[in-house]
């Protein structure tokens, strides 16, 4: 297995006792998936991300990819946050390098890489805009260009899109599918949007609430991935299972 | 159970609808051209009350001379050279102290309070030092170190220093965690993003504690030549006030406040130029 969570747990020391925010959690994703993780807010969706990207420690299990532990932060693995991170004093180009400049690459060669993902992205034209004068979505596709940059070997996305206008985001979901097929990258992401989930991901985990466990893995077959698939029956029902599924999670934990 | 229906609340409310107005907007820009009319105003509207007051009100030139006689005062002693020599004097002695406790402060407050260990071992310190008033340092300084130059030099470099760190160490603070940590993700150790995230992030909000502490050295050069000095603009308003020379005050205290605001814009324009990622949509 390409990237792997093994019995993963995670807890947070607070004044009453431990706080179980990730139970057992068991992941095994194949290279070149697509894997979107559903949750609601207190299904631990954020706190998996951060144990993937080795931002936070586990405290107990671990995560492997391509066979090596995840001990801590680094470029194999691009990370896209949902709130820009682009550095506002450098220019979308030295934004997509800059993480190539940290690994020492020589001048020339990032600067062609960089254009490359830049072209990828479709932002070439921006290239010398600093962050403040791009779109959100223009801005979350600078990101993923910085992201691919280093050829990371998975790319770890955290609701992404979260902050966008629903036009946007469906023309980032178009982009993040032709992306997907370009570079046969692996994805990981996480997200509470259902729709976005079944429309991007190839399998799904669903995630239940307090702690966060995975309820449910759900492998997704669409006859095509274009936008017309939202009418198709069986992504009514893929969506409509995960639904009640969330729905279900949100009485528990109010219940409780 | 049944409630009463309380009726409509909307004939109890007055109505109020925000009249549009021009110069009373909150938070808004004015037109251009009035606000040159303004700072205009700002500047000439008491400059135009002292001649007022000094050509129609029975003043005693020692008591309020009038701008004619300050600006006669300010041409003998540009003459004469002694404005110049403790302009020099008193720039030179803020200029010292201040860069000095600049070079000093924003490493220490940056990477300082980039770790949460060295913070704690800092910040408590200098908070209480912080509030020792730098002048109460002087007999101190006068003991350890004479009454030469390096007491006075002293004296603006402690005066600076501390707040200098402390408000460096609160712009360090407003650096977004998701900033530093995707500069983790993209392969950065915690020297690279000290150097090339977090300092160039914060270098906006130093500049502004550094014209914020500029404006106190000034204050501390014009207390520290007030003690003993030869020469320096503080030390001449002293020597004039002793001889009732009140035109020559008025002359030093213009200067003084030049001088300040010359340096205060020059920095501003120093942050418009390096810092323009950073210019306030307003």
């Amino acid at each position: 297995m390409y990237l792997q969570m093994v019995g993963l747990n995670k807890h947070f020391e607070t004044k009453n006792g431990p706080l179980v925010v990730l139970k057992d959690i068991d992941m095994n994703i194949k290279q070149g998936e697509f894997i979107c993780a559903v949750g609601a807010s207190g299904s631990g969706k954020s706190t998996l991300l951060r144990q993937i990207a080795g931002l936070d420690a586990p405290t107990a299990g671990e995560v492997r990819i391509d066979g090596q532990t995840v001990t801590g932060p680094g470029p194999d693995r691009g990370m896209v946050f949902q709130h820009y991170t682009l550095y506002p004093w450098m220019s979308v180009q030295k934004n997509t390098e800059f993480g190539l400049k940290l690994q020492g690459v020589p001048k020339k060669i990032r600067r062609e890489q960089a254009n490359y993902y830049l072209n990828v992205v479709g932002l070439t034209p921006f290239a010398k805009a600093l962050p403040k004068q791009l779109s959100g979505g223009m801005k979350q596709r600078v990101a993923i260009a910085r992201a691919l940059a280093s050829e990371p070997k998975v790319l770890l996305m955290d609701e992404p899109f979260g902050s966008l206008d629903v036009h946007t985001k469906e023309a980032m979901h178009e982009f993040m599918l032709e992306l997907w097929q370009r570079t046969q990258i692996t994805v990981f992401m996480i997200t509470h949007d259902v729709e976005e989930a079944v429309f991007l991901a190839n399998r799904i985990y669903a995630l239940g609430s307090r702690p966060g466990t995975v309820r449910k893995e759900m492998a997704i077959d669409l006859p095509n991935r274009s936008t017309a698939v939202k009418r198709h029956s069986r992504f009514h029902d893929y969506r409509d299972e995960l639904m009640d599924l969330m729905r279900q999670h949100g009485r528990e934990a109010l219940a409780v | 159970m049944k409630q009463e229906d309380p009726g409509s609340i909307r004939s109890h409310l007055q109505s109020k609808t925000l009249r549009p107005t021009v110069f009373w907007r909150v938070a808004e820009d004015i037109p251009p051209r009035l606000r040159t009319v303004f700072n205009v105003t700002s500047i000439a509207l008491p400059l135009f009350l002292w001649w007022l007051a000094t050509t129609f009100g029975q003043f005693d030139p020692k008591f309020l001379p009038s701008p004619a006689q300050v600006l006669t005062a300010f041409g003998q002693l540009l003459q004469s050279g002694a404005l110049l020599k403790d302009t020099v004097a008193s720039v030179w002695r803020v200029g010292v102290g201040f860069l000095g406790a600049t070079l000093l402060s924003i490493p220490i407050g940056v990477y300082g309070c980039s770790f949460a260990s060295i913070r704690a071992l800092l910040e408590p310190l200098f908070g209480f030092i912080r509030y020792m008033p730098a002048p109460a340092f002087i007999p101190l300084l006068i003991l350890y170190l004479g009454i030469e130059e390096e007491p006075k030099i002293l004296l603006i470099v402690i005066g600076v220093f501390f707040f200098n760190v402390l408000m460096a160490m609160d712009t360090v603070k407003f650096v977004p965690k998701d900033l530093i940590e995707s500069t983790f993700m993209l392969g950065g150790n915690r020297l690279a993003t000290l150097l090339q995230v977090i300092f160039p992030y914060v270098l906006p909000g130093l500049i502004d504690a550094c014209r914020i502490n500029l404006a106190a050295a000034w204050q501390l050069v014009i207390v520290a030549e007030l003690i003993a000095a030869t020469e320096g603009l503080g030390r001449h308003i002293s020597v004039a006030g002793r001889f009732l020379r009140t035109d020559e005050i008025f002359v030093y205290l213009i200067i003084i406040g030049v001088i300040g605001m010359t340096l205060d814009l020059s920095l501003q324009y120093l942050m418009r130029v390096s810092c323009r990622w950073a210019d306030q949509k307003r």
